[in-house]
């Protein structure tokens, strides 16, 4: 499981980084090996509003189709249009193939550093 | 009684000792008795294959079968090659299931893929499904699938096949779309009417085309209305037509869905036909249904696969925008025999006989006092003025073997001609018309 | 070879004569431009096209087909001849009812005997598969809340071991959807149920036998708890193959039913269609039925129930396959009909306990007519997965049981061998899943790559569905 320096962790497995008031959100490297191969992501619309702890987005496998859930509540100022095209970029570079870049952000969960979400995801296991 | 289980009684009680059980109740005992059935179905006792074949006919000889057809509205007579019938006969197609192992499927997969192909070739649209019930389901899911977030009133013309109106308005009761008739002016759309009422929450316009009536609609000025709205535009269109109609493409069309019937399929008292679905790029992944796609095996073949499955409701389950499992792939497999028996030219033939024998129809009609009402152009499809009551036209035509046009409710009749009715088979109803009274 | 690789300019048959009326044209503006690029071949080469297609294909006439909730049994033939009479094929559907009196006949006997064998009052030969019955039976459950104004009702509950169909057909008719888990025995949790039961709900959708093969024996139990909180109960017929003429959908309590004629009936399943779902219902539901019913003793004719919800598709649903399941109603009759139901449930009662030695079954008692296998410890053994058992039976002829379903059984394979197969074609298979289970622990690798014996090997799905290509291009 690779994790990145830089971001911060949710307990349904996305990453977000906080630039400038601006907060970019995208999969975790364990989301997307547990998803496997990802064929297609439904992405949100510029200015739509986002909601801690519902699913702003999905992403399809093969076989399954899994929710993306906000991390924080605010307005999508944009979204990553290469990978409607592309969706395999996810698999290849998780935290380069961010989803959405939100702003205006009134609320966010409890998110957790690298070292706290390794430990989760070994919880989790178990 | 005719039975199709293998097994005889003797080698039945042997499996279900060896397995522990003493009888065949003992197999249900676990069954509380309160639902259970006492006794036995109130149902005839079985028939042997002799009986039933009789009992059978005895009810398909108390049909009449027309030997000649002047009614349309929605299903038509066409003519069908004989190789049709012997490929849709053939048991390892007839009999499987849903091509989901595609290693064993290739045959199955591979025809939808060419009826996609021929489908999307007929109407010029970019992508095409595995096809639906039929033309008013897929009209209806047509419907559906322009539905967005912040637009969900639709618009679908008067001037729609009754069946296609109800039914889109049935889905829509379910989906709780909002649905909006534009009316008909004239036997077409009534376009002025629909660009004063279209809005902003629009998500589709919905036209027939060549119409209920077999009018021509204003087509392309019907899609700019709906795109200039920011609307999706749905046409439904009679498959045969477009062997010399501009296709649904030319005329700006989103979405393309039309009844597959007159392609091959006989008219069996209402069914089964095929609907068929298409449209532009952008819209593939909000198409319903199977769809079949190209791609290698492991050893680098071509090879076909239902594909796009994260759309369908086995996945999605209450997030699929259709709960659409099967599509009518026996029929499909007639429709692409159907085409390529009849070829580019023999559709195109087909087409022009339908046009022109309405067209000559018409014309016959109207000189012995049957105006007809079309005032638009027409394509194999008319509507005359009652001259003698319908009953009293359609009971003289009966008698000589002949099904007239469909009576509508204002008295009017709706004719119909195909590439099978003969000029002598019309010049006959000319002739017996001009005798009723 | 695409048929469209074959088309030769010139080529083609001549099918129809030359036109004798004066030939019309459409206007320019509505005359087609777009070239046209339908094949154009000889009969011969396009009948071998297709026998070519029908080798490459796999149905019940080629095998044991026991693929778990689709009841894959044998399509008798005189189902098909008697659907190729010209006394049906040839009917207009819009032709006056004195001129269709056996279409009728036909509609209205077998609407009698499907609601014997259902326990219902009347039933809608409409819908054309069974997610349309669906569909329609949740539009007859809204109509009827609405008819009484009682808007409240916005929620239908679903096991979470249902087909993906039930939700999404709930949700089309507008309703969320309310999953109910299952207990450790694979059936309804009571207690969770009477948790969500309330006057918000406006039915439950369940099929008994339930999805993982067994009878749920708490089902008055569950259908009252629905009706005492003002809910409808909607059977699944899914699953009917295994009790009928031993169990009726109307004693369980269940108000509102789909059968699905291609799969208890024996109608083909044609590679993925057309089917037919027939939609039956009690009493205090019949006016909202779709479309029209067949009513009348000697003379019978169609009337529209009174508050129907309106037309689900054109005309009366898929008509012939309607007219093949009668022909196999009319050859079982009543002692027949429960014999085969009987035989199913024996066929894999036999097959389950033959395997259970070896696989692990998911539940472990007297199952229905179907059974499921979970392969997780053989997975976590030897790293063979459900998948791959399933792609060594296509090497040795057998289509494989569903796949990774229910959901709530890991790597599941679900079979259902039906009433219409031999002891020896059940033992054979047994054999050959049980050879297969000791080559995934002699030699894992063999299965992997399976299948090694048909027309292509494993297929990029992934590939398939990241960049499509969903038609043939022609050249420009």
């Amino acid at each position: 499981m690779k994790l990145e320096q830089g971001v911060l962790y949710s307990k349904s497995h996305e990453w977000v980084k906080e630039e400038g008031g601006t907060f970019v959100i995208g999969l975790t490297d364990y989301a997307q090996s547990e998803l496997g191969d990802l064929v297609f992501v439904n992405l949100p619309e510029e200015g739509d509003e986002i909601t801690v702890g519902e699913s702003f987005a999905d992403v399809e496998s093969v076989k399954a189709v899994s929710d993306v859930y906000a991390p924080v509540s605010g307005v999508v100022s944009e979204i990553n249009e290469e990978l409607l095209d592309a969706p395999e970029r996810i698999n290849e570079s998780p935290y380069e193939a961010w989803f959405v870049k939100v702003k205006d952000v009134s609320d966010k969960e409890e998110l957790l550093s690298a070292k706290e979400y390794e430990a989760f995801v070994e919880s989790e296991k178990e | 009684m005719g039975s199709y289980v293998p097994n005889t009684k003797e080698e039945q009680k042997a499996m279900l000792a060896e397995i522990g059980f003493s009888s065949m109740d003992d197999l249900f005992i676990h069954i509380p008795d309160e639902v259970k059935v006492k006794g036995v179905l109130d149902l005839p006792e079985g028939m042997s294959e002799l009986e039933v074949r009789r009992r059978m006919q005895q009810m398909a000889a108390k049909n009449t079968v027309f030997p000649i057809v002047f009614r349309g509205a929605g299903a038509y007579r066409h003519f069908i090659p004989a190789i049709v019938k012997s490929v849709t006969s053939k048991e390892n197609l007839m009999t499987a299931y849903t091509p989901y192992q595609a290693e064993i499927s290739q045959g199955i997969l591979q025809s939808i893929y060419e009826y996609q192909t021929m489908i999307c070739d007929l109407t010029g649209m970019d992508a095409s499904n595995a096809s639906v019930y039929d033309g008013a389901s897929a009209a209806a899911e047509g419907v559906a699938m322009c539905r967005e977030r912040k637009r969900k009133k639709a618009f679908i013309s008067a001037t729609v096949p009754p069946y296609v109106l109800e039914t889109v308005r049935t889905y829509c009761f379910g989906n709780e779309m909002e649905l909006e008739v534009i009316p008909e002016a004239g036997g077409v759309t009534d376009l002025s009417w629909l660009d004063a009422h279209i809005d902003a929450q629009t998500a589709c316009v919905y036209i027939q085309h060549p119409n209920y009536y077999g009018n021509l609609e204003d087509a392309a000025k019907a899609g700019e209305i709906a795109h200039g709205a920011g609307a999706r535009y749905i046409m439904g269109v009679n498959p045969i037509s477009l062997g010399v109609l501009k296709t649904p493409r030319e005329y700006g069309a989103d979405v393309a869905v039309g009844e597959g019937q007159p392609l091959g399929l006989p008219l069996g008292f209402g069914g089964p036909y095929l609907g068929f679905m298409t449209c532009v790029e952008g819209m593939t992944r909000k198409l319903p249904g199977r769809i079949v796609g190209e791609t290698k095996d492991s050893k680098g073949r071509t090879g076909y696969v239902l594909t796009l499955q994260a759309r369908e409701q086995h996945i999605r389950r209450e997030k699929a925008s259709s709960n659409i499992c099967s599509n009518q792939a026996l029929c499909a497999l007639g429709v692409g025999v159907y085409l390529a028996a009849m070829g580019r030219d023999g559709i195109q033939k087909a087409a022009r006989q339908c046009m022109s024998k309405a067209h000559y129809m018409a014309a016959e009609l109207d000189a012995i006092g049957y105006k007809t009402l079309n005032k638009a152009e027409f394509f194999h499809e008319f509507v005359t003025s009652p001259k003698v009551p319908a009953d009293r036209v359609l009971e003289a035509l009966e008698k000589e073997g002949i099904l007239g046009g469909y009576p509508l409710a204002d008295g009017n009749m709706l004719w119909c001609c195909t590439e099978r009715n003969a000029k002598e088979d019309i010049d006959r109803v000319v002739r017996i018309l001009k005798e009723v009274q | 070879m695409l048929i469209f690789e074959k088309s030769r300019p010139g080529r083609g048959m001549d099918m129809l004569p030359a036109c004798d009326v004066p030939e019309v044209e459409p206007a320019e503006k509505d005359r087609r431009k777009m070239e046209l690029h339908l094949p154009e071949m000889s009969e011969n080469d396009l009948s071998r096209h297709y026998t070519e297609l029908a080798k490459k294909s796999h149905g019940v006439n080629d095998g044991f087909y026991p693929l778990g909730s689709c009841t894959m049994k044998y399509n008798p033939k005189i189902n098909n001849d008697m659907a190729d009479l010209p006394g049906f094929t040839e009917v207009h559907p819009l032709q006056p009812e004195h001129t269709v009196q056996g279409c009728l006949e036909v509609i209205k006997t077998a609407e009698e005997y499907l609601c014997e064998i259902t326990r219902m009052d009347r039933m809608t030969m409409q819908p054309a598969a069974g997610s349309h019955g669906e569909f329609t039976g949740l539009l007859l459950i809204k109509a009827y809340h609405e008819s009484r104004g009682d808007k409240k009702r916005t929620k239908i509950i679903v096991p979470d071991s249902a087909h993906g169909t039930n939700p999404a057909s709930a949700a089309m008719a507008g309703y969320s959807v309310v999953s109910v888990p299952s207990g450790p025995d694979g059936c309804v949790d009571i207690g969770k149920l009477k948790e969500a039961a309330g006057d918000d709900i406006a039915g439950l959708m369940l099929t008994n036998p339930n999805t993982v093969g067994l009878f749920d024996k708490n089902i008055l139990e569950i259908t009252e708890i629905i009706h005492s909180c003002g809910g409808v109960n909607y059977y699944d017929g899914a699953n009917l193959n295994a009790v009928m003429g031993t169990v009726r959908p109307g004693d369980m309590g269940f108000d509102v039913i789909h059968m699905n004629l291609h799969k208890t009936f024996s109608t083909p399943h044609g590679g993925g269609g057309p089917g037919s779902g027939p939609v039956g219902c009690k009493d205090f539901l019949v006016p909202f039925l779709p479309s029209v019913l067949v009513d009348g003793k000697e003379r019978l004719s169609f009337a529209r129930p009174e508050e129907s919800i309106g037309e689900m598709k054109s005309f009366y649903g898929n008509f012939l396959v309607v007219v093949r399941a009668l022909a196999y109603m009319l050859t079982l009759g009543r002692e027949g009909i429960r014999e085969a139901s009987q035989n199913a449930v024996l066929n894999a009662n036999y097959m389950m306990y033959k395997l259970k030695d070896l696989y692990t079954m998911a539940y472990d008692e007297v199952c229905m007519h179907e059974f499921v296998m979970s392969l997780e410890d053989l997975k976590k053994k030897t790293g063979v997965a459900a998948t791959d058992v399933a792609k060594g039976l296509l090497d040795n002829g057998i289509h494989p049981p569903t796949m990774y379903f229910p959901l709530i059984v890991k790597e599941a394979l679900m079979a259902e061998p039906t009433e219409t197969e031999s002891k020896e074609t059940l033992d054979k298979a047994i054999e050959v899943f049980r050879r297969l289970y000791h080559e995934a622990e002699e030699d894992a690798q063999r299965l992997h790559d399976a299948p090694t014996a048909t027309p292509v090997s494993r297929l990029d799905e992934v590939g398939a569905a990241r960049h499509p290509v969903l038609r043939y291009h022609f050249e420009a």
